[in-house]
């Protein structure tokens, strides 16, 4: 139990996340990783909107995660840790253990190109991600969980087709 | 269930304003009364659907979150209410994002009002109470929703 899914998505908690892939994993509680969100009382009443009955969220900076992950991975429940970018993960996986990173939905931005229909990346993000990998975290693309598994060398090699 | 379906704002296949029916409408003669912002093509079906029962095609706006991420749902739907004139939003799911995208909004836009959970009993009675205060329509919409509701039949049925 604990931890099933490292996402990153830019909506953070939405639909995909919370019945997607909340429903079938049988999911109990999110950890929402931003440091923004973590210092806003505004951001996290509107996050927990969107958490439904019978799930819990809970708000963390990177330093507060990479702090209580030992905790939330001993969890008997199951849950999902969300950030909305990839620099909060790196920065997450610089200070804990990270197994595996799901891209679930970076969406078009100014300097992103395509990968996926659902992944846009600039250079910058690709090579985070790569460095990511060769840390030993295995990075794929899954935006629902009937979606393929998309490994990162793939993404990388896309052109927007996936 | 695919959320982020689509190939990105840059495509024609992207999500954003005036998908589907009443994105031809004619702002002077038949003016938006709301904007119907869900996943996928919900919104554009509901449209299109009020359309056919009422014969007015363009009373609500549909957007579709097709490709969208957070920021560009929140720019997206600023950007309708600025054109449409409109102050009713509906979405689909209390929780998904473009109900997160209407709340940021109603922080800088306070006469903005957000109906969630649209169904076509609620756009409905909206088309048939326009001339209505915003949160009164809203609030004759979310009662005809409620009331919509009903389950017939099975084995504890009536």
């Amino acid at each position: 139990m604990g931890i099933e899914l490292y996402r990153i998505d830019d909506r953070l908690i939405h639909g995909q996340v919370v019945v997607g892939w909340g429903q079938p994993l049988d999911i109990a509680f999110l950890v929402l990783v931003d440091d923004e969100v973590a210092a806003s009382d505004w951001e996290q009443e509107l996050y927990r909107m969107g958490v439904p009955p019978g799930m819990t969220v809970n708000f963390e900076s990177v330093a507060s995660a990479a702090e209580a992950l030992p905790r939330y991975r001993a969890d008997r429940r199951r849950g999902i840790l969300l950030t909305a970018d990839i620099d909060t993960m790196r920065r997450l996986a610089e200070a804990a253990e990270i197994p595996a990173v799901n891209l679930g939905g970076i969406h078009h931005r100014a300097g992103r190109a395509q990968r996926l229909r659902y992944v846009f990346l600039s250079d910058e993000e690709a090579e985070a991600l790569r460095a990511l990998q060769r840390r030993g975290v295995t990075v794929t693309a899954q935006d629902v969980p009937a979606a393929r598994v998309v490994p990162l060398d793939e993404v990388l090699a896309a052109h927007g087709e996936g | 269930m695919s959320e982020g379906e689509g190939q990105g704002p840059a495509s024609s296949a992207a999500g954003g304003v005036g998908e589907g029916a009443g994105s031809d409408r004619d702002a002077a003669r038949d003016p938006v009364c709301g904007i119907v912002a869900g996943h996928g093509d919900l919104a554009a079906g509901l449209v299109s659907a009020v359309a056919q029962i009422t014969g007015r095609g363009s009373l609500f706006l549909p957007l579709s979150n097709r490709g969208l991420g957070g920021e560009q749902l929140e720019a997206t739907l600023r950007e309708a209410l600025a054109r449409t004139g409109a102050r009713l939003v509906f979405t689909d799911l209390p929780g998904g994002s473009w109900t997160i995208a209407a709340r940021r909004v109603q922080r800088t836009e306070p006469s903005v009002v957000l109906v969630t959970g649209v169904s076509l009993p609620m756009l409905l009675d909206c088309a048939f109470h326009e001339d209505a205060p915003v949160d009164e329509a809203a609030r004759g919409a979310v009662e005809r929703g409620r009331g919509a509701m009903t389950v017939a039949g099975g084995e504890h049925g009536h």
